[in-house]
């Protein structure tokens, strides 16, 4: 598993660094915020695990060794702590904005910490200023991004601004987008490639707030959907099928269809074995081979009603064939893993395989090799047009 | 640490939303919200619902999921109940979008059932006029709906090609400055489909809409002409239609006839061989020849709905084995349903959709709210005559008593056990129809062959909804289409 922070083995500095993030370079000359990689020269140089560790050098433990040019790390004042921020053939990087959350689900992968930490947003948007404008995508994640207010817009504005290709992806539990005020401001950054993500675990409040452990939230973020709606927002629906929500999984593919069905796109997600998913492993985790049915029934519910579904995280073998098609090989190169089943399987590699954390703490106990392939083109699964619904202008 | 929230927290006092409901005879009780969200409850469920005593968590999770019921002072149900009530009546504002031109009433067949007092061929009194066809178009352009179709029908149209080149020409010409989507569909026999009037279809995207009724025997027997070869014409059009201008511009309807009972199961295999896969089952009509009492092609309802029931499963049964077929009424009742969509079926929206869905043009110059209300002109009946395009507007048209009155006396939210009834978003209001068998625009639903009708199909799919995961499926895919 490639990690992306650690201790660095040594760091010779003449004086404390005073810049925080780094562009890493091999090839060139560097500029003011550039590190060489691999050999000296530079402000700063960088070196892999095995290099010497000559002046202005920091040596990468051997789990960052895989970084290279083009990856943009931040490195505490003493060249000691590094994190990588960017990794440049990664297609999928995403920024943590903040760790403070005004949910606490039961299933939290980035369990909530209350204190500030805005420093994390004034480096997102220094970073947001190095990117090349051929980056692919950038996610930004939390805790609860909307937390910043108007300081989450402006970062907003400044991506827009600086990357005008880049295709945006805001996860939010979207509580905040009931403020009228808030939604109109973050429309007004007018992104067509701007997607917010925001969960929902219920079909009505109970369950909902209850998963995330927050009274009034469905309210809140219902409200906040239709808010984002009015202003023709994009948003996609995430569902995380646990414990609680499984049983429910068709009644919430029901609601969405019914009463939210103008959001673009729906993901129906594995449960991720970390943070608070572990400590509550009792109550939230479920085998997926036991509600397979209803997810493919969920599924292709959506998928009638125009919506584009997506299923994530979850293995062929446990899922229904006739859903094949809509499984989406996410888990990103560098966190899947198989197991010893996996090896005589005919669609390992088009299975997504297991979080590696999955692998290690709990997952299906259904895992199977398929001894014959099934060809798993998406067209094989119709899609409807997508329905609208009529709403009022935004205030 | 934090104060943990449980998932039996007992919500505040509850309260009913609007529902309706409706027993079935195995003990279940239908529940349907107000845009018409369905939910099955025991006997024991519904009563707890009924006092607001809901001791299972689940059941009170999907009551207030379904928008039944709701936590006292909650506003997000009804703003959500709102938007949906919306979005099933935005059609409404678009007005008329369907308008039927009956260009001739000359025919060379002599069909028992046709709703038309057709003549015969050489009778040209009975075409269409250039002056009442341009008055016509200039009508339908009022309407302010995006959406203009421009429907062909007679009598047999292909006999008065003129004017249904006039009217799509000048239809055409009038959309120039308009920019709205239209289509145009001739509804034919196609006996006398001919070369010329496929180029003139290439030409225009003009769609053709034709009546099988099933085999050859039971088709020929249904639809006379002289050589009794209805059935080896219709398919011979098809076959050059399709050659012609591509598989999916000729559609087929079929009529159930005395004839036809017992013979479902012949009658869709006739279609698949035929390549249509799409199959409306469509009881006989009881206006026009069709009314007429004692005909030997009468039967009652019970036996469409025995017709109908048995074409399903058979559909449904295809549709497993990897066949795909569409039951067209049902697909349209499983939109309302399933989807907050109105597909605007003139048979199936309320208010009803005479004049406001749909208008007729008669080939004298006359105005009818409906296909039906012309055909009880024709039989003496002037009720729903909206006027003569010689001296009445657009506006005249549309706001006058002949419309209104019955729009509004039979609208389901309204009419008496329409108002009460489970089913009635998935229903519609039909005045003429119930004008014709009654004398009056509301009649008396249980003794109504179209509430009959309606309340067989809406059980049928809802059954087999609950009992079959395959068929809930496919019924959301035709809920889709
Ligand atoms: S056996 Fe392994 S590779 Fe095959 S479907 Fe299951 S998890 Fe995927
Ligand atoms: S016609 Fe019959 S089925 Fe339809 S709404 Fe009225 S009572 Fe109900």
């Amino acid at each position: 598993m490639i990690s992306l922070r650690g201790r660095a083995l040594s760091a010779t500095l003449d004086r404390p660094l005073t810049r925080e993030l780094w562009r890493l370079v091999s090839d060139k000359i560097p500029g003011p915020d550039e590190a060489v990689i691999g050999s000296g020269g530079g402000t700063l140089n960088v070196v892999r695990s095995g290099g010497d560790a000559g002046p202005n050098t920091v040596v990468l433990p051997p789990h960052l060794d895989h970084l290279d040019g083009g990856d943009i790390i931040a490195v505490s004042p003493d060249g000691r702590r590094i994190e990588v921020l960017w990794r440049a053939r990664s297609r999928h990087n995403s920024l943590l904005l903040t760790e403070r959350c005004d949910n606490y689900c039961l299933m939290c992968s980035q369990p909530p910490k209350e204190r500030d930490d805005s420093r994390l947003l004034r480096r997102a948007s220094a970073l947001v200023r190095m990117l090349p404008p051929t980056a692919h995508e950038l996610g930004f994640t939390g805790g609860e991004p909307t937390l910043y207010g108007s300081g989450l817009v402006s970062l907003l504005r400044t991506a827009t601004q600086c990357l005008p290709d880049t295709e945006f992806h805001l996860l939010s539990n979207g509580r905040r987008f009931a403020d009228p005020g808030f939604t109109a401001e973050y429309a007004s950054v007018r992104n067509p490639r701007l997607m917010v993500g925001i969960p929902l675990f219920g079909a009505e409040p109970s369950l909902h707030d209850y998963v995330v452990q927050a009274r009034g939230a469905f309210d809140e973020t219902v409200s906040g959907i239709l808010a984002l709606a009015q202003h023709r927002q994009r948003i996609e629906i995430r569902v995380v099928l646990q414990k609680n929500t499984a049983p429910a999984i068709v009644e919430i593919a029901g609601f969405i269809a019914r009463n939210l069905p103008f959001v673009e796109k729906v993901a129906l997600m594995g449960l991720e074995m970390t943070g608070l998913a572990r400590a509550n492993l009792a109550e939230v985790w479920t085998d997926p081979y036991e509600y397979r049915n209803e997810l493919a029934e969920a599924a292709l519910l959506l998928r009638h009603a125009g919506i584009r579904t997506d299923i994530y995280n979850h293995q062929l073998c446990v899922l229904p064939r006739r859903v094949w098609p809509l499984a989406v090989r996410s888990i990103s190169d560098w966190k899947n893993e198989y197991l010893s089943a996996c090896m005589s399987c005919s669609v390992q590699e088009a299975c997504g395989g297991l979080f590696a954390s999955s692998a290690k703490h709990r997952h299906s106990d259904h895992i199977a090799a398929i001894p014959h392939p099934t060809p798993r083109a998406r067209e094989a699964i119709s899609s409807a047009q997508p329905q609208d619904m009529v709403m009022p202008a935004p205030p | 640490m934090r104060q943990r929230l449980t998932l039996e927290t007992a919500p505040g006092p509850l309260e009913h939303l609007p529902f309706r409901f409706e027993r079935w005879t195995d003990g279940r009780v239908l529940v349907t919200n107000m845009v018409g969200e369905h939910v099955f409850l025991s006997e024991a469920e519904f009563s707890a619902l009924a006092d607001l005593r809901i001791a299972d968590p689940a059941l009170l999770r999907t009551l207030r999921a379904k928008h039944v019921v709701r936590q006292r002072g909650e506003t997000l149900p009804v703003e959500l109940l709102a938007l949906k009530y919306r979005t099933q009546h935005h059609r409404l504002a678009d007005f008329t979008g369907l308008h039927m031109f009956v260009v001739t009433l000359r025919c060379e067949h002599s069909c028992g059932y046709c709703q038309v007092s057709r003549r015969t061929v050489a009778r040209t009194e009975f075409d269409m006029s250039a002056e009442t066809a341009v008055a016509a178009v200039e009508t339908a352009f009022r309407s302010p709906s995006p959406h203009l179709k421009f429907e062909f029908q007679g009598g047999e149209p292909l006999l008065n090609m003129e004017i249904v080149r006039l009217v799509t020409q000048e239809a055409q010409r009038r959309n120039r400055d308009e920019g709205r989507q239209l289509a145009f569909v001739i509804a034919s026999n196609l006996a006398l489909l001919d070369d010329e009037v496929l180029d003139f279809a290439d030409e225009h995207d003009v769609y053709f809409s034709t009546s099988l009724d099933g085999p050859q025997d039971l088709h020929n027997g249904n639809r006379p002409r002289p050589g009794r070869d209805s059935w080896e014409r219709t398919i011979a059009g098809v076959t050059r239609i399709r050659k012609r201008l591509g598989h999916h511009r000729v559609s087929a309807l079929m009529t159930t006839t005395a004839a036809s009972l017992g013979k479902v199961r012949d009658i869709i295999d006739c279609y698949l061989e035929q390549g249509f896969h799409d199959i409306f089952l469509r009881p006989v009509s009881p206006y026009g020849f069709a009314l007429r009492p004692r005909q030997r092609r009468a039967y009652d309802m019970a036996a469409w709905i025995d017709f109908y029931r048995e074409g399903m499963d058979y559909i449904l049964e295809l549709n497993a084995r990897g066949t795909p077929v569409v039951e067209t009424y049902s697909a349209l009742v499983l939109k309302k349903m399933l989807t907050n969509a109105n597909p605007g079926y003139v048979d199936l929206t309320s208010p009803a959709g005479i004049g406001i869905a749909a208008l007729l043009y008669n080939y004298d110059g006359a105005v009818y709210a409906s296909d039906e209300g012309r055909m009880l002109a024709e039989n003496g009946d002037m009720t729903f005559r909206l006027g003569d395009l010689a001296e009445d507007s657009y506006d005249t048209l549309m706001t006058g008593a002949a419309l209104l009155d019955p729009l509004e006396e039979s609208y389901t939210g309204s009419a008496p056990q329409c108002s009460d009834c489970a089913f009635e978003r998935w229903c519609g209001a039909d005045p003429v129809f119930h004008h014709a068998t009654t004398g009056d625009p509301v009649g008396r639903k249980p003794e109504s062959a179209f509430c009959n009708r309606n309340m067989a199909v809406f059980r049928y799919l809802l059954d087999r909804y609950t009992a079959d995961p395959h068929a809930r499926e496919l019924f959301h895919a035709w809920a889709a289409r």
